[in-house]
């Protein structure tokens, strides 16, 4: 059986030459980029160097603008903290409903422990985001915006040019979360009012335990982790050379593979989704499917639970994910689902398929041939969905 | 995703007796499509030797949900309803060998169903717990009863045992305080019953509420980010390289090639573009006309720019900017 991997939102294969690229520092090129001798100064030149690829794949005017950190987590965690610190008078933070939870986590805590107030923007049901409600909450009290540059669950882009440069007529510092929005889509942070932007590594085919924050050359600042020089003293801690070289390649080949992602992915994705609609009754599309990125798609089947659909795809290879309740065992759909207001019907059934260049035609043909069986099976057992009549029942159980 | 037993497994991807009963004479409905999960057992019971001569279901949930309704009738036919109402969630749950503790509530699904329909046959109302006391868990609508039924019949001891067997604190959990009281009432009771040992009983304020919803959201978001394992896949096929070496001016005159074939369209619709500026990736154009309503103008912006990218095969960012002074 042919392996399928159409989970690249939460993982991607490292690229094989990422590892290439990296394997010499694990090697003979294992000097510590501080020390003054030839065995650092080389591997400072290859962090300097990886600093530019990254540079030139986020359109920074600066490569000093870009700090290495140890995941996008650690990105985002760094910009929200940084901020309340660097703008004393100001103790407002202004995000969505429909953040990673690395945002979304720290956001709630920070309110708990009434460090911050925090507005979180609602969405509608495509997932755009609210932007009277946004408006309204900007004033000269808000010290951070930090709204994401694409949705990881379904896709669904933020016009996030425009979004900064409201932030900018208050005065308050934005930052993005674009860590699955990078190498997927065209980025040019030099001339927006971007501020700040988180990205992964292995996101985007670079080895997991590597990511970067995008500090804005001028935007106000504070360090997340004392202790050393390093980066320029905003994020102390010796680097993690190899980590660094790869993304710093692996930025360089998403740079070449960006066309790619634009048409060539977005066109496999689009056979998928179309296929899976036409071929599928009774399901439909979350998210903005126009401003969307090229390689996901998240498609809701009524009737079903993900879970159930997810063991079927997995028995024949296919590897997918679920925003419903039962795969992670929490019980409510996703936070996304439920800001989107996705009926229950739909939220649980919830499947997202997200691709790569890594993917080929006979990848998503072999999901177009499993999927209508598999769901057909499925609602054959569930007690909403009548067979012969290819459509729901009344079903309302007695004891709820 | 979850280590589940192979009889699970086989019970999902082999459900025996699914599918409608015709010939039923005792049905039990429970569950609900907002709760992720509901159950409809169909049984035809003989009316002379209350023997349970068929069973079917039919199940929307996850996997374990689906492998205990169908393992559920594989228990009961054959059996008199006399034998059949003695059988727990846990019989279930044995049954298959075991489910995931997160993963019991689905047993518990089957266990009411077939006391539902138990009394359905006997033109009895069964008294779901549900309707017993008072609610307990609002995210998840469940009562006193349930709760307290859950915690003896499988001598609970923790409130996470419990949001696993019943679902209830599973949300907000808001409730926290009640199902202390109530899982420290019964734990009593058990220890009293001599069922539990004192020392396994739960102790009022053992557990704390903030912790329990840290540990839960942090197993969450770590089961969310969890990929399935991966294979290494063949490399996708080289692409065409892209336009490199491109002169400004060939990129320019492409550019505005690209753009001359759009206006036509976007005339159409009352609106035009004009090429203002190209600033390395940056394209910027000036919308006006209809094209300029906010949202309608996302979606030109977006349909140009993916249209200069297949012409020039290199990414590039359409920027909209206020256009000149007519």
């Amino acid at each position: 059986m042919r392996p399928v991997y159409l989970d690249n939102n939460a993982t991607t294969r490292v690229d094989p030459a990422v590892v290439e690229a990296m394997l010499p520092f694990f090697t003979e090129q294992f000097g510590n980029p501080s020390s003054i001798h030839s065995f650092g100064a080389s591997v400072g030149q290859s962090v300097k160097k990886a600093r530019q690829q990254l540079q030139q794949l986020l359109g920074a005017e600066h490569d000093h603008e870009i700090i290495y950190t140890a995941s996008g987590t650690e990105a985002d965690n760094t910009a929200i903290l940084s901020t309340l610190e660097a703008m004393p008078g100001r103790n407002e933070i202004i995000t969505s409903a429909v953040e990673h939870p690395a945002v979304l986590a720290l956001c709630q805590h920070l309110e708990k422990s009434g460090r911050a107030k925090v507005h979180y923007i609602g969405v509608d049901s495509l997932g755009r985001l609210d932007l009277e409600a946004y408006r309204s909450a900007l004033s000269d009290k808000v010290a951070l915006v930090t709204l994401m540059w694409a949705n990881n669950e379904t896709g669904t882009i933020f016009p996030i040019e425009a979004l900064a440069e409201l932030a900018k007529e208050v005065g308050a510092l934005f930052h993005t979360d674009a860590v699955q929005a990078v190498g997927k889509v065209p980025i040019v942070l030099k001339g927006s009012a971007i501020d700040m932007l988180s990205l992964s590594g292995h996101k985007l085919h670079a080895p997991k335990g590597i990511g970067a924050l995008y500090v804005k050359r001028g935007a106000r600042f504070k360090p997340l982790l004392r202790g050393g020089h390093q980066e320029r003293g905003r994020r102390a801690g010796t680097e993690n050379t190899p980590g660094i070289v790869g993304l710093g390649k692996a930025a360089e080949l998403a740079i070449t593979h960006m066309a790619d992602e634009q048409t060539r992915v977005k066109e496999l994705r689009d056979r998928l989704e179309k296929a899976i609609l036409q071929r599928v009754p009774n399901c439909f599309v979350n998210g903005d499917v126009r401003e969307r990125l090229p390689n996901t798609t998240n498609i809701a089947f009524e009737y079903v639970e993900g879970e159930a659909i997810l063991l079927h795809l997995t028995r024949q290879g296919i590897a997918a994910s679920s925003g419903s309740a039962c795969t992670s065992g929490s019980l409510e759909p996703s936070h996304v689902m439920r800001a989107m207001n996705v009926p229950f019907t739909a939220a649980h059934g919830s499947i997202r398929f997200s691709l790569s260049r890594d993917n080929v035609p006979e990848d998503v043909d072999q999901v177009i041939e499993a999927l209508p069986k598999i769901l057909e099976n499925l609602r054959e057992l569930s007690p909403f969905w009548a067979g012969a009549n290819k459509g729901p029942t009344e079903f309302k159980p007695v004891y709820a | 995703m979850w280590d589940y037993s192979d009889k699970v497994k086989d019970y999902f991807f082999n459900p025996k007796n699914a599918g409608a009963l015709v010939e039923a004479n005792a049905v039990g409905e429970v569950g609900a499509i907002s709760c992720g999960d509901a159950l409809k057992l169909m049984l035809k019971v003989d009316p002379e030797t209350e023997v349970i001569q068929d069973a079917r279901f039919q199940t929307f949930g996850c996997g374990s949900a689906i492998a205990s309704s169908s393992a559920l009738t594989d228990m009961i036919i054959g059996k008199t309803l006399q034998e059949a109402i003695t059988i727990t969630n846990q019989d279930i749950a044995d049954f298959l060998g075991g489910l995931p503790p997160e993963k019991m509530h689905c047993s518990v699904m089957g266990y009411e169903a077939l006391q539902a329909a138990i009394a359905n046959f006997r033109g009895e109302e069964w008294h779901d717990d549900h309707e017993e006391g008072a609610l307990v868990c609002k995210c998840f609508g469940v009562d006193e009863g349930m709760i307290e039924r859950a915690v003896r019949m499988n001598k609970l001891t923790t409130i996470e045992q419990i949001t696993d067997y019943t679902k209830a604190g599973g949300g907000c959990l808001t409730c926290f305080d009640k199902l202390e009281e109530v899982l420290a009432k019964v734990n009593a009771e058990l220890v009293a019953e001599g069922i539990l040992a004192a020392h396994e009983a739960y102790s009022l304020g053992a557990a704390d509420a903030a912790e329990i919803k840290a540990k839960a959201k942090a197993k969450k978001d770590a089961e969310r980010e969890a990929a399935p394992p991966t294979s290494p896949l063949a490399p996708a096929s080289p692409l065409p390289p892209p336009s490199a070496g491109m002169t400004n001016l060939k990129k320019m005159r492409l550019i505005e090639e690209a753009i001359e074939e759009l206006r036509p369209y976007l005339k159409k619709d009352g609106g035009d573009c004009e090429l203002i500026d190209v600033d390395g990736n940056n394209v910027m154009v000036s919308l006006t006309g209809a094209c300029t309503g906010c949202q309608m103008a996302s979606v030109t912006v977006s349909g140009i720019q993916e249209r200069l990218i297949a012409k020039l095969g290199v990414p590039v960012r359409v920027v909209p900017v206020k256009s000149h002074v007519h």
